[in-house]
């Protein structure tokens, strides 16, 4: 049975139920903890570290950290933005991210990610890796380039018979997701659009649908990511409809 | 020994180029050009990219009129879904050719009120100090602030139809991602938040008015200033009226006689040329049936005024009459009326805004369609520097794998030259003392196309490349090139 308990984050006493993850529990108190690989109703994973917090004095993962009683968090401090800012500028120059004509702005969490921290240009010079686009597949594209290796489609995909659609191959710098050959033909419309919902950045596109949606609809047009957990702060009848 | 007068960059046009003229030792010219020194590279960089990317892509190549590129594209990805050159619905057609009429408007009023105004009010040897916008802005304010506005006007209505001023993103492959809601329309007709469509078109017909009053005063100028005889090529609706966003290709000579007629544009290959010479950047085009020579023509206001029957927009068609007039219906070869025509198709984009916002096809609903895909598609359109063509070729797994563009700018290369000629060979030409006022009427020559050079650089692989060595006496010490092949 869950029990009640009490925490600070950034010296606001919070209240949570044991089990929670430090990045929910957050969450449900109205502070926004920024993220990349962990969603809703996935095992979290805790491999982008954008979430990174310090916990009673060290840096932890708040997605895979479990919540517990007397906890002192802290999260929005210099030395943390700076720390997450990095990382996502690491993403940024480690693969090839050409916002401009990418079907995922306005949609893509790496890109608002990048507007929170207000980040101009990166601080680390562009890597230019070589590549490749997987189009094959009729139903789904997958553009290496902008993969962040978070492993949210290899975690949330499944068939309907529970099988893992989506795995990683190679190590180190040649680490990349396939699809299983043996399902690929399996892919059907409703999950290439799963996909690419999943897909935190336009690594994994449905075909032939770009930019149907129009700017100005889209979800980071509407609120900046984040902003939802905190309006639910000031506003409790607002809720978090961003991912 | 000779010398070489160098103009870099030239001003006041969109993106960089440079014109060389060399003189002999009585200063007569032997030699001009008009070089673009940038490089586009969009043909090779598309490719490997989904096709429906293609109209956000390649519009990123210009921050002008880049609404033209993402209907160019999109109306080629319109064939490769199947719906051959206009199977659009309703809806999605009026919302582009709303998108298209706001981006002419924009773009003609930038280069009239911007870019063109000093040289007619301050003259073309006036004080650079103020031969500029802001010389405009302080001594003609009222002047100044309708060029603002009316641009801002036109800026909102590719806002309204593409999401953003500047590389939106609403025509997709087969429609548009939006319609115009009854909110967003109203902004362009009530007049409150910004001055309506009425007073635009007011505002439009003043300044064609101007511009007549301006040619009264000086008609030998802008009768005689770079004029030369050419053809002229544009795109026209099926019954000759001038029409901006989807027709039939019509072609004619400097008398008149049509050379291409009715031309489905997706044929272009067997009609169209495309010579690289190695000293630029840009190719030339030209009319196969006439031959590399004689080929060569010009696009963009006075080439469509030249080729269209009628206006199908009343004020327009009433100024353009009176234009035609002027050379008794016979095509009009003097570089300086591009002025004129731009300022009646600035006009003629109010009036047809104007048609659109009132039509309820605007709310209409059905915004994409779809056929059979194929795997080739080419798309047309009358950009404001003229014919602008698009032309994708896809794989099976829906990658691009061929891009050509034949860009607005492109096709004016050779008038182009031939107007920086015009100018040296008349007013520099054997004058003992090259002014900054003489070179300024080498880039009027060049500005009355409104050239748009970052567009207009070929593709990658072709490119040649001369370097030159010139000396404190501006004789040339060593060149080294490499032509086409890479020799």
């Amino acid at each position: 049975m869950n029990t009640a308990i009490t925490f600070t984050i950034d010296g606001t006493t919070c209240t949570a139920e044991t089990g929670m993850y430090v990045i929910g529990a957050a969450q449900k108190n109205g502070i926004y903890i920024p993220s990349l690989c962990n969603m809703d109703g996935v095992a979290p994973r805790g491999s982008c570290r954008v979430c990174t917090v310090r916990i009673n004095g060290k840096l932890m993962a708040a997605c895979t950290t479990p919540v517990s009683e007397g906890m002192k968090i802290e999260n929005d401090t210099e030395e943390l933005r700076d720390l997450r800012s990095q990382i996502i500028e690491t993403l940024f120059v480690e693969g090839n991210h050409f916002c401009p004509s990418c079907e995922k702005s306005g949609n893509c969490e790496l890109q608002a990610l990048a507007y929170r921290f207000k980040i101009m240009v990166p601080r680390y010079p562009y890597r230019f890796p070589v590549r490749e686009i997987d189009a094959s597949n009729p139903k789904l594209i997958k553009d290496h380039n902008r993969c962040i290796l978070c492993k949210r489609c290899v975690r949330a995909i499944k068939t309907k018979d529970g099988k893992n659609l989506f795995a990683f191959k190679n190590r180190g710098h040649k680490l990349a997701i396939i699809i299983d050959p043996s399902l690929a033909s399996s892919i059907t419309d409703e999950l290439a659009e799963r996909a690419s919902k999943v897909c935190p950045v336009g690594a994994l596109i449905k075909k032939e649908t770009g930019f149907a949606q129009p700017i100005g609809s889209r979800t980071y047009d509407r609120s900046p990511i984040g902003s939802t957990v905190e309006l639910a702060a000031t506003s409790p009848n607002a809720k978090e409809t961003a991912l | 020994m000779g010398k070489k007068i160098t103009i870099e960059p030239v001003t006041r046009v969109e993106g960089h180029g440079k014109v060389t003229i060399l003189l002999d030792n009585d200063n007569k010219v032997t030699r001009s050009r008009f070089h673009i020194v940038e490089f586009r590279g969009f043909e090779r960089f598309v490719q490997g990219r989904p096709y429906w990317e293609a109209p956000v892509l390649v519009q990123r190549l210009c921050g002008i009129c880049p609404v033209s590129h993402h209907l160019a594209a999109a109306k080629a990805t319109d064939v490769i879904v199947g719906l051959g050159s206009s199977g659009l619905s309703p809806t999605a057609e009026k919302m582009r050719r709303l998108m298209h009429y706001g981006q002419i408007f924009q773009s003609h009023v930038l280069h009239f009120f911007h870019l063109v105004s000093p040289d007619l009010l301050f003259g073309i040897d006036g004080d650079p100090a103020v031969r500029n916008i802001i010389g405009v802005a302080l001594k003609h304010k009222d002047l100044a602030v309708r060029g603002v506005v009316m641009r801002k006007f036109g800026q909102e209505i590719i806002r309204a139809t593409a999401g953003k001023k500047i590389h939106g993103t609403g025509a997709i492959p087969g429609g548009i991602n939006k319609n115009l809601s009854i909110e967003e329309r109203d902004f362009f007709l009530d007049g409150k938040a910004i001055p309506s469509i009425d007073a635009m078109i007011g505002w439009a017909l003043d300044t064609v008015n101007f511009f007549k009053q301006f040619h009264k005063e000086h008609r030998r100028f802008i009768d005689e200033y770079a004029a030369f005889p050419s053809n002229h090529l544009s795109l026209v609706a099926k019954d000759g009226a001038l029409d901006l966003y989807h027709g039939v290709l019509r072609a004619v000579d400097t008398d008149g006689k049509r050379i291409l007629d009715d031309v489905d544009y997706r044929e272009y290959l067997d009609y169209i040329g495309e010579e690289v010479r190695s000293w630029s950047y840009m190719k030339f085009p030209y009319l196969k049936s006439l031959g590399k020579k004689k080929g060569w023509y010009r696009v963009g206001p006075l080439a469509r005024l030249n080729t269209c029957d009628y206006i199908p927009s009343p004020l327009a068609q009433k100024e353009f009459e009176e234009y035609k007039a002027y050379t008794n219906g016979k095509p009009d070869n003097m570089s300086m009326h591009m002025h004129w025509a731009r300022l009646i198709e600035t006009l003629h984009s109010a009036e047809m805004i104007k048609m659109l916002l009132n039509d309820p096809d605007l709310q209409g609903t059905k915004l994409v369609k779809q056929g059979k895909k194929v795997p080739e598609g080419v798309g047309l359109i009358e950009a404001p520097r003229g014919t602008l063509l698009h032309h994708f070729r896809i794989n099976e797994n829906d990658q691009i794998t061929m891009c050509n563009l034949i860009v607005s700018t492109t096709n004016n290369n050779e008038p182009m030259n031939r107007a920086v000629n015009w100018v040296a060979v008349n007013t520099i030409s054997g004058k003992p003392e090259v002014t900054e006022g003489l070179l300024n009427g080498v880039e009027v020559a060049i500005r009355a196309y409104d050239p748009c050079l970052s567009c207009a650089t070929h593709a990658i692989g072709k490119m040649p490349l001369e370097v030159s060595i010139i000396d404190a006496d501006e004789s040339v010490v060593s060149r080294g090139w490499k032509n086409i092949d890479g020799q």
